[in-house]
């Protein structure tokens, strides 16, 4: 029972690797208390982008200005966390996600009547949960992790209890993650009877003593967890849940929920696939195979008739995953940059998307703007939002100039590597149906017409933190597009090792 | 540095274009104009002062001009150009037509004409990267990239043909046929990399470097069928040619012009460039088929372009029957054939390029592109008939113009190679003449439906025209200096087959098995 054994108290070295969760945890309880003294929208939203960014700093030094100073990693915190730079990148990205979606939140909840404040609550709360699970090297670690990313969801996607759609939206999403937590659970005691162990490396080590009956059961075990995992990333065909909550959640919300949660649960995915050897298990792999090629085809087959955009972009996340798992079956050193980097451009695309509808949506009206219809002739009323939902549309598919293209370069780089020629042929035939409906999409935007609009995007836009925003994510969509060497060298350096 | 610029100056003047559009609606269109004429001078400078007598196919040192920096160094990637006499040819020849794209949509396109052209200017952009890339990531950046702008041009600009396909919908399939295409081949060049990467243990995209890759006679026969589905969309060669005439015949002139000068000479100049060089072996064995393709396009595009109504379509379908005599030219792999898939594809590219534009303003005065709504019309105007006339006798290939001295140099190349493909192809001549003829008679002979004078060519259409039928001219009487600038490229092309055993010998066998096997 090692992870019951407590150190002589923490090092120097250890508390410092941990600023960024201590920060955000810290920033909770200011932000809990500033709503107990006084609720003011601005205020609580600011403190909350403040902790965050504060979180953030440690992180942004030690990979962008290592000369100045470096966190001391590897870290080894308890059995439970292990710092090292891959779970540094990750913690990043996951804050990085989780300011854009508060800025995003506060362009769209300063129409909303009700409590707005408790939103960034939640917010911090689920992003603590996704610093945990990058961290967590142990099941135990993990298990607390991941529940803490997805509780405050439930209420985030539920946010705005007097709509119908949001309140189905945030049920749906606590049954059917409970469910898949329920199979994680079960997958992990089964795994635990077998091997006697919660970290993943001994998970790793004694694994491949098992034989007989007891592998049988470690097998099943790591395909009851793959089970819930696949809930999570909503793999087909576990997707059921995604298009209904990401249509009834609140836009910010389900920007999050399509980046950070999704990140998170992914990071953990590669490094329990590496440290704990499952891709020693030939079984898991075709599993996993077998879920990648439903994903690609199922998610782009069923976007293809999509009318709303949200439903659109959900249904396309699930292809995007189903590139994700290609990349994720090649394994190697490769295969973990190739999946940071796949990572790092669906995050920074999928913000900008649906930054974009956050924008023309406010809880005002009954539902977010999110018919395509809503966008038609977008560019002739506001051509620099239209040309920030173009670039995410294109980089979405895959077009060169654009972040998609060097995510999806790198996917096809390792299949082709790894001679996995039945999940490439899928991810090119999904690639080129993915094609039709992004276009069908984009085109909308330039169609001119006759009538009057029924939504139009707040004038100012352009001035709010919110356009601001967008218009960084645009030009990292391009930088990465056309200069993508730094941010290869960052994933690189963030490694698995 | 002047290779960068090349491509830069159409980026930038795109922008520009854009920009510029609140300042007044004509500005855009002088600063196009500027741009593709700032291009066309650069690459005729290019042409004026390099030595173009030397260069092989290769790496280092084997281009007139080369301009390399890193890029992606991870992967090997760098951003490198290179130029020899194919490549100048290619980027003088998007130069002048660009020119003229510009020149023939200064009156039909009158809404949003700053991204209009930016979008042709991205576009060319694209096409001239394309020509001079010598990284293959790099050639795959630009190959897809000027998909989007062409899109866009279709889709936004193009016409809605009543009882036809929608704009968009046309647009959508040339944009998924082409991309998806595209795709394999990128998994091809990456499956390329690889096995040079196991082979030497460095990770290239290179061109140079990637030549003479030691590779199984089965992995290159697949990766070279990978590049090859990709320029065989894009040609394009028969069975995957549909999305073509609904491209041309929703597309703006201008985007025509651009589709059927420019856009299609990309494929066969990657042809020339990649498919061949890269993959010498299985281009060998895959010649006679490839020229049995080609001669199906000739011989398909041609009955087509006879039945069609729509002017536009039946010009598209002429283009099909053209490439296919290219097709033939590359893969029958003796130098004059080649150096006639070159003067093909120049010739091809002004006169098809000069039929778009007649279609355009055809339907600028007559509201109609429908053959049957036409008639007469030589009473009707004074100048535009007879330029119509010639330029659809050079598309027949009459002597002394550029179609001929390209068809004529292919068919006698081919014939030492394979003689029963060039019979079958050189009934494309014949096919040629009767849909050409057809064509005029339809239009411009036979009873007039009215007497009423339509409006003229104005001095700016008369001289886009008049320029492009001297060009054909000086092509068809004195091809010797585009000759001398293409034999070297086409030379080493022909030394690739040679090396493998294929012109003459392998084709002749192919072509007596096919002839004895076809004889009862």
């Amino acid at each position: 029972m090692s992870f019951l054994y407590v150190h002589g108290g923490l090092t120097p070295a250890q508390w410092v690797t941990l600023l960024p969760i201590l920060i955000l945890s810290l920033t909770i309880v200011v932000v809990t208390s500033a709503i107990a003294i006084k609720r003011h929208h601005w205020w609580n939203a600011t403190i909350s982008v403040v902790g965050l960014n504060l979180a953030l700093l440690p992180l942004f030094v030690h990979f962008w200005v290592p000369e100045l100073w470096t966190l001391p990693l590897p870290q080894t915190v308890t059995p439970l966390l292990g710092i090292d730079n891959y779970a540094c990148f990750y913690m990043a990205m996951i804050l990085v996600t989780a300011l854009a979606t508060a800025t995003l939140s506060h362009a769209y909840m300063e129409g909303y009547t009700g409590n707005r404040e408790e939103v960034y609550l939640l917010l911090l709360l689920s992003t603590l949960g996704g610093l945990v699970i990058v961290c967590s090297r142990h099941f135990a670690s993990f298990f607390i992790g991941l529940e803490l990313l997805s509780v405050p969801l439930y209420g985030m996607a539920g946010y705005l209890v007097k709509e119908r759609r949001s309140l189905e939206a945030g049920t749906k999403y606590l049954v059917l993650s409970a469910v898949a937590s329920a199979f994680i659970l079960f997958g992990m005691a089964l795994i635990y009877a077998q091997t006697g162990t919660l970290a993943f490396a001994d998970i790793g080590a004694r694994a491949g003593d098992l034989a007989g009956s007891s592998r049988s059961v470690m097998i099943l075990g790591s395909a009851m967890l793959l089970v819930g995992i696949g809930f999570k990333l909503s793999l087909a065909p576990f997707h059921l849940w995604t298009p209904d909550v990401y249509e009834g959640a609140p836009a910010p919300v389900t920007s999050y929920l399509a980046t950070a949660s999704k990140t998170a649960v992914f990071a953990l995915l590669v490094r329990y696939f590496v440290e704990a050897r499952a891709y020693e298990m030939p079984t898991l792999v075709n599993v996993l195979s077998i879920l990648a090629i439903l994903s690609i085809v199922i998610g782009n087959v069923l976007a293809l008739r999509q009318d709303n955009l949200k439903r659109l972009l959900a249904y396309s996340s699930i292809a995007h995953f189903g590139y994700l798992l290609v990349a994720l079956i090649a394994s190697g050193p490769l295969a973990v940059e190739a999946v940071g980097v796949y990572l790092l451009t669906y995050v920074v695309t999928t913000l900008a998307a649906f930054g974009v509808v956050t924008l023309m949506s406010s809880p005002y009206r009954d539902h977010d703007a999110e018919d395509l219809f809503d966008y038609r002739g977008l560019f002739w009323r506001r051509p620099y939002l239209t040309a920030i939902l173009t670039v995410a549309l294109l980089s979405l598919a895959g077009v060169p100039l654009t972040a998609g293209f060097i995510g999806k370069f790198y996917v096809m780089t390792v299949g082709a590597d790894k001679h996995l020629w039945v999940l490439l042929a899928a991810v090119v035939l999904g690639s080129a149906v993915g094609l039709y409906y992004y276009l069908r999409a984009m085109i909308q935007l330039y169609l001119r017409q006759r009538w009057v609009q029924k939504y139009s995007a707040p004038l100012n836009w352009a001035q709010g933190t919110g356009g601001g925003m967008l218009i960084l994510l645009m030009l990292a969509m391009l930088l990465l597009g056309i200069f993508p060497t730094p941010f290869i060298n960052l994933v690189q350096a963030a490694g698995l090792h | 540095m002047i290779l960068i610029w090349l491509f830069m100056v159409p980026f930038i003047g795109g922008l520009l274009c854009w920009q510029i559009e609140r300042f007044g609606l004509t500005l855009p269109r002088w600063v196009a104009l500027g741009t593709m004429f700032i291009v066309l001078m650069l690459s005729l400078l290019l042409w004026h002062t390099g030595d173009y007598s030397q260069t092989l196919l290769g790496g280092h040192g084997h281009w007139v001009e080369e301009f390399s920096v890193p890029w992606i160094p991870r992967l090997g990637i760098s951003f490198s150009f290179g130029l020899d006499g194919l490549s100048l040819l290619m980027v003088v020849l998007t130069g002048l037509l660009g020119l003229m794209a510009v020149a023939c949509s200064w009156k039909e396109i009158a809404r949003n004409v700053g991204f209009f052209h930016l979008n042709l200017m991205w576009n060319l952009g694209g096409v001239i990267g394309v020509f001079l890339a010598t990284d293959l990531f790099l050639y795959f950046f630009f190959w897809e990239m000027m998909l989007v702008p062409m899109f866009f041009l279709i889709a936004l600009w193009g016409h809605n043909i009543p009882g036809g396909t929608s704009r968009v919908f046309a647009a959508t399939k040339f944009f998924l046929f082409t991309q998806a295409s595209g795709l394999i081949m990128l998994v091809s060049i990456l499956s390329l990399v690889f096995v040079h990467y196991r082979a030497t243990g460095t990770l290239t995209f290179a061109y140079g470097d990637l030549l003479h890759t030691p590779m199984s006679a089965a992995t290159e026969y697949w990766l070279m069928l990978g590049f090859f589905v990709a320029f065989a969309v894009k040609l394009p060669v028969v069975p995957f040619h549909s999305w073509l005439p609904d491209a041309h015949s929703q597309a703006p002139t201008a985007g025509s012009v651009d589709l059927a000068g420019v856009l299609l000479k990309t494929a066969a100049y990657s042809l020339l460039r990649f498919a061949v060089p890269l993959f010498p072996h299985a281009s060998a064995s895959f010649a006679p088929v490839a020229m049995w393709l080609g001669v199906l396009g000739i011989i398909y595009g041609a009955l087509l372009a006879f039945s069609q109504n729509d002017v536009k379509r039946m010009v598209a379908y002429t283009s099909i029957s053209h490439m296919g005599f290219v097709l033939v030219g590359i893969y029958s792999g003796t130098e004059q054939a080649l150096q006639g898939v070159v003067i093909q594809m120049l010739a091809h590219g002004l006169s098809a390029g000069a039929l778009f534009i007649l279609c355009g303003e055809i339907q600028e005065r007559l509201h109609t592109r429908d053959l049957r709504e036409m008639g007469g019309l030589w009473s009707r105007f004074s100048y535009l008939p007879p330029i119509a006339l010639f330029f659809a006798v050079a598309s027949l290939g009459l002597p002394g113009l550029g179609n001929f001295v390209g068809e004529f140099l292919i068919l006698l190349g081919s014939y030492k190679a394979a003689p029963v493909v060039t019979v079958f192809a050189a009934s494309g001549l014949i096919l040629a003449a009767v849909y050409s003829l057809m064509l005029v008679q339809r239009a411009f002979l036979g009873k007039a439906k009215s007497d009423e004078k339509l409006r003229d060519l104005n001095a700016r259409e008369v001289v886009t025209l008049v320029t492009l039928m001297a060009l054909l001219v000086g092509l068809g009487l004195y091809p010797q200096p585009v000759l001398d600038i293409s034999r070297a490229p086409m030379a080493a092309v022909q030394e690739i087959y040679q090396t493998v055993g294929h012109s003459g010998t392998v084709a002749a066998d192919t072509a007596t098995i096919i002839t004895t096997a076809g004889a009862p």
